[in-house]
């Protein structure tokens, strides 16, 4: 402690008086002015900024949605109708939040396709990988959730539906729905509770589970887009000489894909916010009616591809368990990609044809079982949807091999793209 | 700015101070000494006490999530009368906010039950939502074949069915031709899903499955307690 006195100067005024009693300039220096970060980060990287981006939004909208909504069920779908046009601004708010939750899973999804595209999750930054599966894991429930709160028809049968999978687990299936469910069907009981997940307890896991995935980040260092690690050639003050300071380069940088992403979702908010029922459901525009089904139960877009895949798995041995297991297994299958991942190297500009092909039928695979989970279970859909939930899991278990023999291009020294 | 320099200075004598004190009560043998499988013990004997209080703290946590003791009264089960049922007559109860059919049986229309099987979509309700000796039961799909209970929610979109009990008559119906040879059964007004006097569903209708049945039981020979399996020990 004392040394970073020392390195901090004697600091003047209130600064000088704030860093004698709280390592400020030391926490700027070390994780921000003096974080080195590899040159050659390219579009892919604004992704993680962005997500913080909206976070904050999210925890801001969220907290003034709190203020005049009511977490019950006689009144969550008035005090809804409420916010949008009764509360000076309420629509704006509410859309902000609403579009701002799918805005979350679309940076999400590329973000963890840049790891998979430049081999982010690869040693040394595992535990930054599965800070960040357990991030998505969190922001699943974080939406799941936050979608029932409305209490709109859709809101109420996709709780029902997504609550009675636990049910098919063998024995304890049953009262571990009422369990959940604090009641025999989804009720006042059920409501009351996901508010108080949503808004208490899962964004504190996510405030966590960020800082821990920032402090993984910081303490490895960040990976680039040759996979290569910057700390491998360092100037003689020990600073990477691919590397430049976070701020002020990348702060200014990801400002710029933040005004980007601004327009795009001022657009959404605007213009619109329902999305053609993407972003949010035409039956959820209806009050929660627990004797009317509407016509066709789909969840939000984010879980399309996992509740294709819950789909696609045929009840056999009389119980329907087994599709619940695969789609656990479609998440779980993540944390342990950094291990499957045999390669001699990171980025997928060294290598071979056969990563660079798997991974395009991984990313049309999970498209395509987006697609199927949006649609009724019917026509082409459900063997549409067998064939990509293997290709899915063909990407992930087939990867300790065809990673070992997939031939690979000469890793470069240093970062390329520049002189 | 000179104070914070003498502070700072303080301090240190005083962190300097502390360490030499404490040195000092420890005999510099003895520090060699030190017993580390008991502080082990001891260690994991403290971690193992306290994690067996967090577990017994966490009960009351886990539990709070449990139906509530209102939620339970609301969900209790329903008992119903069905002595003055005449054949053919039907009652509507209303259980945890579903309604309810039950419904008396001839034996004809029992007797009958198995002679169309091959028109129906799952005639051993194999794909249904029911308790085991419901199932068990075959066609009759109860526990008595005299009376019927089931859920009066339409698989396809939870409409409620219509009772149209009449064998061989396709008119009773407003409106509607439910056609020769009518084995008798629900016809579902919204959608036209058709489901024998057992629940069972017609092939190619709209509504996927069977009607769901509710466990139930009787308590002497003519009272339903719908939503148990066995009447309580005590009664």
């Amino acid at each position: 402690m004392a040394a970073a006195h020392e390195s901090a100067g004697p600091g003047k005024g209130l600064l000088g008086w704030i860093d004698r009693r709280f390592p400020l300039s030391v926490l700027w220096r070390s994780q921000v002015s003096e974080y080195y970060a590899p040159k050659n980060f390219n579009f892919w990287y604004y992704f993680g900024s962005l997500a913080l981006f909206i976070l904050v939004n999210q925890l801001v909208t969220g907290i003034f949605l709190t203020m005049s909504y009511k977490p019950s069920a006689a009144e969550a779908f008035s005090s809804i109708e409420y916010i949008m046009r009764d509360v000076s601004w309420g629509w704006l708010i509410r859309y902000m939040h609403s579009t701002g939750a799918s805005a979350f899973f679309i940076v999400i999804y590329l973000h963890m396709f840049r790891a998979l595209l430049y081999g982010s999750h690869r040693k040394p930054r595992e535990l930054l990988w599965i800070f960040g599966c357990l991030l998505f894991l969190v922001l699943m429930a974080e939406g799941f959730m936050g979608y029932v709160l409305p209490w709109g028809n859709m809101s109420f049968w996709g709780a029902q539906v997504i609550t009675s999978l636990f049910g098919s687990i063998p024995v304890i299936g049953g009262g571990l729905v009422d369990w959940i469910r604090g009641d025999y069907v989804i009720a006042d009981a059920t409501l009351n509770r996901f508010f108080a997940l949503h808004v208490a307890a899962l964004p504190l896991a996510l405030i966590f589970l960020v800082i821990a995935h920032l402090m993984a980040l910081h303490e490895v260092g960040s990976n680039n887009p040759d996979g290569i690690e910057i700390h491998d050639h360092n100037d003689a003050q020990g600073r990477p000489l691919d590397g430049i300071p976070f701020h002020p380069y990348y702060t200014v940088k990801d400002l710029v894909g933040v005004m980007g992403f601004l327009v795009l979702f001022g657009a959404v908010i605007f213009f619109a916010p329902t999305l053609g029922g993407l972003f949010l459901e035409s039956p959820n525009f209806a009050p929660a009616n627990p004797l009317q089904t509407p016509p066709h139960i789909a969840p939000v877009w984010y879980f399309t591809p996992f509740y294709a895949m819950l789909r696609a798995v045929p009840s056999f041995w009389g119980t329907q368990v087994w599709g619940v297991l695969v789609m656990g297994a479609s998440i779980l299958v993540l944390f342990f990609v950094p291990w499957l991942d045999r390669s001699p190297v990171a980025s997928v500009r060294y290598r071979g044809p056969i990563y660079k092909v798997m991974l395009a039928i991984f990313v049309v695979a999970f498209v395509i079982l987006a697609i199927c989970g949006l649609k009724p279970p019917a026509g082409i859909y459900p063997e549409l949807a067998k064939v990509c939930t293997v290709l899915y899991f063909a990407f992930f278990l087939l990867m300790p091999w065809y990673t070992r023999i997939d031939r690979v291009k000469p890793v470069p020294e240093r970062v390329t793209g520049h002189e | 700015m000179s104070n914070d320099r003498v502070d700072r200075g303080a301090h240190g004598v005083l962190h300097t101070a502390a360490v030499t004190a404490g040195e000092s009560l420890l005999p510099v043998e003895g520090v060699e000494e030190v017993d580390h499988s008991r502080r082990h013990l001891l260690t994991a004997a403290t971690v193992g006490i306290g994690a067996v209080g967090v577990a017994f703290a966490a009960v009351p946590f886990i539990a709070s999530w449990e139906p509530s003791a209102r939620a339970k009264a609301l969900g209790a089960p329903v008992s119903v009368d069905a002595s003055k049922l005449e054949d053919g007559q039907m009652l509507k109860v209303a259980y945890r906010g579903q309604p309810v059919f039950v419904i008396r049986r001839s034996k004809s229309v029992v007797a009958a039950l198995g002679n169309h099987d091959d028109l129906l979509a799952d005639p051993k309700s194999e794909d249904s939502v029911q308790p085991d000796y419901i199932k068990a039961s075959g066609a009759d799909r109860s526990r008595t074949p005299d009376y019927w209970v089931g859920y009066a929610v339409c698989t396809h979109l939870g409409c409620s069915p219509l009772g149209a009990f009449e064998p061989n008559n396709p008119y009773q119906v407003q409106g509607t031709d439910l056609g020769q040879n009518w084995p008798g059964g629900f016809y579902c007004p919204c959608h036209g899903s058709k489901y024998d006097i057992s629940g069972r569903v017609f092939k190619s209708m709209p509504a996927p499955k069977n009607l769901p049945i509710p466990s139930y039981t009787f308590s002497g020979d003519a009272r339903i307690v719908i939503g148990e399996d066995e009447l309580p020990k005590s009664s």
